[in-house]
């Protein structure tokens, strides 16, 4: 069985209200207990500008965008070829523009989709204080089997405050829209489903991320301002304020990691959302914290780079600086989320994994599910609440050493305010009671103590969602991180239905590395195919220097801001079949 | 009163450590009137943190028997200012020199002093960096040539800290001599008690790379006129003096401290959550 489900863009200028639709859209879409997905794509003006919303709608979860897009509804055409690549559209494909604003550009047409016209803005006009995209909003609805009542609950939700005269006109122009549709060509109509199964929730990623932070116990979180990121921080400003929690706003990057390091050494957990130029910054710091053994959870927005890149584009090419970034050896912790739901899950794991192992963990979420919005079935509790292990009294005639070499790496903390254990934490290497030391002895003692803790850690089954298409996955396996398993799970599926066996490895735990677990999960595999969004195929190169992959293992992976769909994946996956 | 139920001596307030700096070094008497002035104010240790950054004199958390925190180059500030919003029951100290915490660490020296805070730093100025052997620094006259990093000397203006301080909204500026512990700790004393962010330059001179710096001691002279509330009159001050007029509090403010409240709203994580349920 394939996924059914719709695909659908809307486009348009800055003013067009194309993001303000897609929300309309996606949470009529949830009323109507549908699934749906929605990310945005938009040009580098601050405001206005051109702007993309793509939408997926299914009756059951979504795991990722399609191949194509079944409708691209353009409220007016300006700049829209600029996204002509990250809107692939086939024959299939419907093209519906506004004649007042003349004709599609010929980048959109290499796929030769069809196309129809609609005169939002002429029917619009005919309206008081009636809008194309409204207008747009109406059509869509119709052609994808939206009930024009899971729209009504929606603008009346949103446009309370503007009275009723605002909403009368909007359903006026949705109505419209509706009307219209019935001139347009047919589209893939979705069913209309009676009841959603069980409760779901309407996140993005970025705001699962601030979820997961707080969930998992962060009271302190410092705050510098960056595409894609700002999103959690500006979530968790108001968020931690309701659960005694602090947000404060620092000079730059380099003070919101050393303002986290500083409060966790105070004993709270505290932590940072940034982007790759923000985390270069930070790279030094990272390294105080790993020596001075100071937990702290920074999350990396991944966007396009090098440098200032691509700021409002997806790119998972932060792997290298996060994994290999801090110098010295620096024994740390990188852990990725592979959904919008995931952001919760890994997030609040990373809080966990830093206080138990008193160690930075970074987080590489990216822009693709940081800013998508997602209709999924409401995330599960979980156990994980960052626990430190502390000293909290002196022992008679023993002095308190802060760095004590333990079995586990793991050295109780002292939090300041307890009396007899005060002690200096220190980014100089040190003994086992905090003093500087320069001697190769203590070096050694301590390199392998804050080794130990990452390494004899149990880290549980999290550290690769492991799905098989059917028990006795076959001789292939998909292995992949990130946002780039959204497809690769959907190619898998896809695979699957037409009668084939595999396995996705999707690695949420990207350092410390897992060689025998990994082995035991590639155990009967003899072909691999590694998916990841970056130019130099990092995560592939991760995984030969640290894994014995199947000796037949290819590398699918491209820049950004483009992800592979699902087809893409499968294939490669069709090839090894054939 | 103090004086008499005094509970700890300056002792009290030092570790057992050996501090790696040169005889004659400023720091040492830096040293003193800080255990000296935490013994007058009484502070239990272990309600006490002491932060710096990088440099000679940001060793001295490791000299103290306080919580220390030694971080990285120029970033003890936000290091402090996120342990004291997060932990506002402790005292906290940041101690440095004039490069860590006027150059690499500039940024966060302008923001600290805006977010006001209530931290004291402590600025072990000696217009050089030491710990890399002698090259200068934000506040070495442009015409010092005895470093090999600037042969012709550096031909730019030095950093004018406490002026800086007054612009960028510090609510105390002081400028001590460590060539008198006795008044410093008088002073450090102010400045823990004075609310916000309390700026303490500290003329400790460099006797290895900066040799001349041992006539400061003749040279000092104690500041002839009080402290005002008027920070323009105190910049004005400033500015005009010859950076020798030590011993006085130039500064006091009373702009209330940054101090974010932790306090639960009645919130709760099921309330976050509920926003998200459809």
């Amino acid at each position: 069985m394939t996924v059914q489900s719709v695909s659908l863009v809307i486009a348009g200028s800055g003013g067009a209200g194309v993001v303000t639709a897609g929300s309309l859209l996606l949470d009529a879409a949830a009323n109507a207990g549908w699934y749906a997905l929605m990310s945005r794509s938009s040009g580098p003006q601050i405001r206005g500008g051109e702007a993309a919303a793509m939408l997926r709608f299914a009756t059951e979860p979504i795991m990722s965008h399609d191949d194509s897009f079944h409708l691209l509804m353009a409220i007016d055409w300006e700049n829209i070829s600029r996204f002509s690549a990250e809107i692939p559209l086939v024959e299939a494909s419907l093209i519906v523009g506004d004649p007042a604003h003349g004709d599609a550009p010929a980048a959109l047409l290499s796929g030769k989709p069809r196309q129809a016209a609609l005169p939002m803005s002429e029917i619009a006009g005919r309206i008081e204080n009636g809008r194309p995209n409204m207008v747009a909003l109406g059509a869509i609805a119709a052609l994808i089997g939206l009930p024009p009542e899971a729209m009504q609950a929606v603008v009346e939700k949103n446009l309370r405050r503007k009275g009723q005269a605002a909403i009368d006109a909007s359903m006026t122009a949705f109505h419209a829209g509706v009307a219209a549709a019935a001139d347009l060509p047919a589209i893939a109509k979705l069913p209309a489903v009676a009841a959603a199964s069980g409760p779901r929730w309407s996140i993005t990623g970025n705001e699962a991320t601030g979820l997961g932070v707080i969930r998992g116990g962060v009271r302190f979180v410092a705050a510098y301002p960056i595409t894609p990121a700002t999103e959690v921080l500006e979530w968790l400003a108001p968020s931690l304020a309701k659960v005694g929690g602090v947000l404060v706003q620092a000079e730059d990057e380099l003070a919101s990691i050393n303002q986290i390091i500083g409060a966790s050494y105070g004993g709270v957990p505290a932590m940072t959302a940034t982007s790759g130029p923000g985390l270069s910054l930070m790279i030094e710091s990272l390294g105080l914290a790993v020596a001075a053994e100071v937990p702290v959870v920074v999350v990396d927005v991944m966007r396009v780079g090098p440098s200032t890149g691509i700021a409002t584009k997806s790119e998972q090419s932060d792997l290298n600086i996060a994994v290999y970034g801090l110098h010295g050896d620096a024994p740390h912790i990188v852990v990725a989320p592979n959904s919008v739901a995931d952001c919760l899950f890994t997030t609040q794991w990373a809080v966990h994994l830093a206080e138990a192992m008193q160690t930075p963990t970074l987080v590489l979420s990216d822009q693709a599910m940081g800013q998508a919005r997602a209709i999924i079935p409401r995330p599960a509790e979980l156990a994980f609440i960052g626990q430190r292990i502390t000293a909290t009294a002196a022992v008679e005639g023993e002095r308190y050493q802060r760095y004590a070499v333990t079995a586990s790496g793991v050295s109780p903390m002292a939090i300041p305010g307890t009396a007899g254990l005060t002690h200096t934490a220190d980014g100089l290497e040190h003994n086992e009671f905090g003093t500087p030391s320069s001697q190769a002895s203590d070096h050694h003692t301590q390199m392998d103590k804050r080794s130990r803790k990452l390494t004899q850690f149990n880290y549980g089954d999290h550290w690769a969602d492991i799905e098989d298409a059917e028990v006795g996955a076959g001789d292939t396996a998909i292995i992949t991180w990130g946002s780039s398993t959204g497809p690769a799970r959907e190619a898998l599926r896809r695979f699957s239905d037409a009668g084939g066996k595999a396995r996705l490895i999707s690695v949420r735990l990207i350092a410390p590395v897992q060689p025998e677990k990994m082995a035991a999960a590639l155990k009967g595999i003899t072909r691999a195919v590694v998916v990841e969004q970056s130019h130099s195929g990092q995560f592939h190169r991760m995984l030969r220097a640290f894994y014995d992959l199947p000796r037949e293992t290819c590398s699918l992976h491209q820049a950004g801001p483009l992800a592979f769909g699902p087809g893409r994946i499968l294939e490669q996956l069709n090839t090894w079949r054939a | 009163m103090e004086a008499v139920t005094r509970k700890y001596k300056a002792k009290d307030y030092k570790s057992e450590l050996k501090p790696i700096w040169c005889p004659g070094c400023g720091d040492y008497t830096v040293l003193n009137a800080l255990t000296r002035a935490l013994a007058e104010l009484g502070l239990a240790p272990e309600q006490v943190a002491v932060v710096s950054g990088i440099g000679c004199s940001s060793r001295i958390p490791a000299y103290t028997s306080v919580y220390g925190f030694h971080g990285v180059h120029g970033r003890a500030l936000p290091v402090a200012t996120g342990l004291k919003l997060a932990r506002p029951d402790l005292t906290v100290l940041v101690t440095g020199g004039d490069g860590d915490g006027f150059s690499i660490g500039g940024n966060h020296f302008l923001h600290a002093c805006r977010r006001n805070v209530d931290l004291t730093y402590i600025v072990m100025d000696n217009q050089v960096y030491g710990m890399t052997k002698g090259q200068a620094s934000p506040t070495t006259a442009p015409d010092w040539e005895g470093s090999k990093l600037t042969p012709e000397g550096t031909g730019i203006n030095p950093f004018q800290p406490l002026v800086v301080g007054l612009a960028s909204g510090a609510n105390f500026v002081a400028r001590v001599s460590s060539s008198d512990p006795v008044n410093m700790a008088q002073i450090i004393v102010e400045a823990i008690r004075h609310p916000g962010f309390s700026l303490v330059q500290v003329l400790s001179p460099c006797v290895t790379f900066r040799p001349e710096q041992a006539e400061w001691r003749d040279i000092v002279r104690t500041a002839v006129v009080d402290y005002t509330d008027d920070a323009a009159r105190a910049a004005r001050r400033l500015m005009t003096d010859d950076g020798f007029n030590v011993g006085k509090v130039l500064y006091k403010g009373e702009r209330p401290p940054f101090r974010p409240e932790f306090e639960k709203t009645n919130g709760s994580i099921a309330e976050l959550e509920a926003r998200f349920l459809l």
